[in-house]
């Protein structure tokens, strides 16, 4: 792990990240995201953290990618907005003095952030293995997990109930419920 | 050689909150919601890149194990959040943001 390394691929995170922002279509915004994560997954894998490559290839960069992708092609609606089209009066100006206050808190953790800054990496043997984590995740945290079966459980649900045709109320002026009749 | 030198944990940190940043800047720009949605994934990912910078450089694996907590709920809300989207669109036919404020007190 060098600088060389990580200089490389967390420029490509960062480029693509900056594509996704600023692209005019949707779906090009989508695609630079999908890099950006290829390119995060990289990172996890620099970090000695293999599982969890496996996991951000598989469900970020494939299945919710997929997912948005799904619905942009359901609603088909793009080209509607100019990138950084804000209406509201200073927007581009609020958010920019956000991210500068981030920025600057990231600079100054590393200007006066203390002897984790400057700690290099010791790790035991096979960490970040399967194995590592399986034992983690089944052990100490079997809590969280089994909650997180109910949060997907719950969201599954939620999903079916809003993408129902039957379950929309009609619009208050009177129109039928359901939208364009298909 | 500085370029053969390990990467400190700092140059992480940076990294982590120049993504966060980005995101954060993204959301509050643009106006449709599925871009919002896609720049809110990419603060969950710089996010979910200082627990796994952490776990590495604590020795301790349980960052790891947090991240993949992040990941399943992420997914969860993705599904629910499209399928709030796509309701909206069957009633209004339109997604944009500055439409929305019936909700408005």
């Amino acid at each position: 792990m060098t600088w060389l390394t990580f200089l490389i691929v967390s420029g490509i995170a960062v480029i693509f990240a900056g594509g996704l922002i600023f692209s005019r279509n949707a779906v090009h915004g989508a695609m630079c995201l999908v890099a950006s994560f290829c390119a995060i997954a990289t990172l996890f894998l620099l970090l000695s953290a293999e599982f969890i490559f496996v996991v951000q290839i598989a469900v970020y960069a494939g299945a919710i990618m997929v997912l948005f992708l799904f619905v942009m092609m359901l609603l088909n609606v793009q080209g509607q907005e100019g990138a950084l089209a804000g209406r509201a009066p200073g927007q581009l100006l609020v958010a920019l003095a956000l991210g500068a206050a981030l920025l600057g808190q990231a600079v100054w953790l590393v200007a006066r952030g203390g002897e984790i800054i400057s700690r290099p990496a010791r790790i035991p043997a096979g960490f970040g293995s399967p194995e590592d984590i399986g034992t983690a995740l089944f052990t100490r945290n079997l809590l969280p997990f089994e909650i997180t079966s109910l949060v997907l459980l719950a969201a599954m649900a939620g999903a079916v109930v809003l993408a129902r045709k039957a379950g929309l109320s009609p619009k208050p002026n009177g129109a039928p419920a359901g939208g364009k009749p298909e | 050689m500085i370029w053969n030198a390990t990467v400190p944990f700092g140059a992480w940190a940076v990294l982590s909150g120049l993504l966060f940043t980005m995101g954060a800047a993204g959301f509050l720009v643009r106006r449709d919601p599925i871009v919002m949605f896609m720049c809110i994934e990419l603060m969950l990912n710089a996010g979910n890149l200082l627990f796994v910078a952490a776990a590495r450089y604590l020795g301790v694996v349980d960052g790891q194990v947090y991240v993949f907590f992040v990941m399943t709920v992420a997914a969860a809300e993705v599904a629910v959040g499209l399928a709030i989207i796509v309701a909206i669109f069957r009633r209004k036919t339109t997604i944009d943001v500055d439409e929305m404020s019936e909700m408005r007190g």
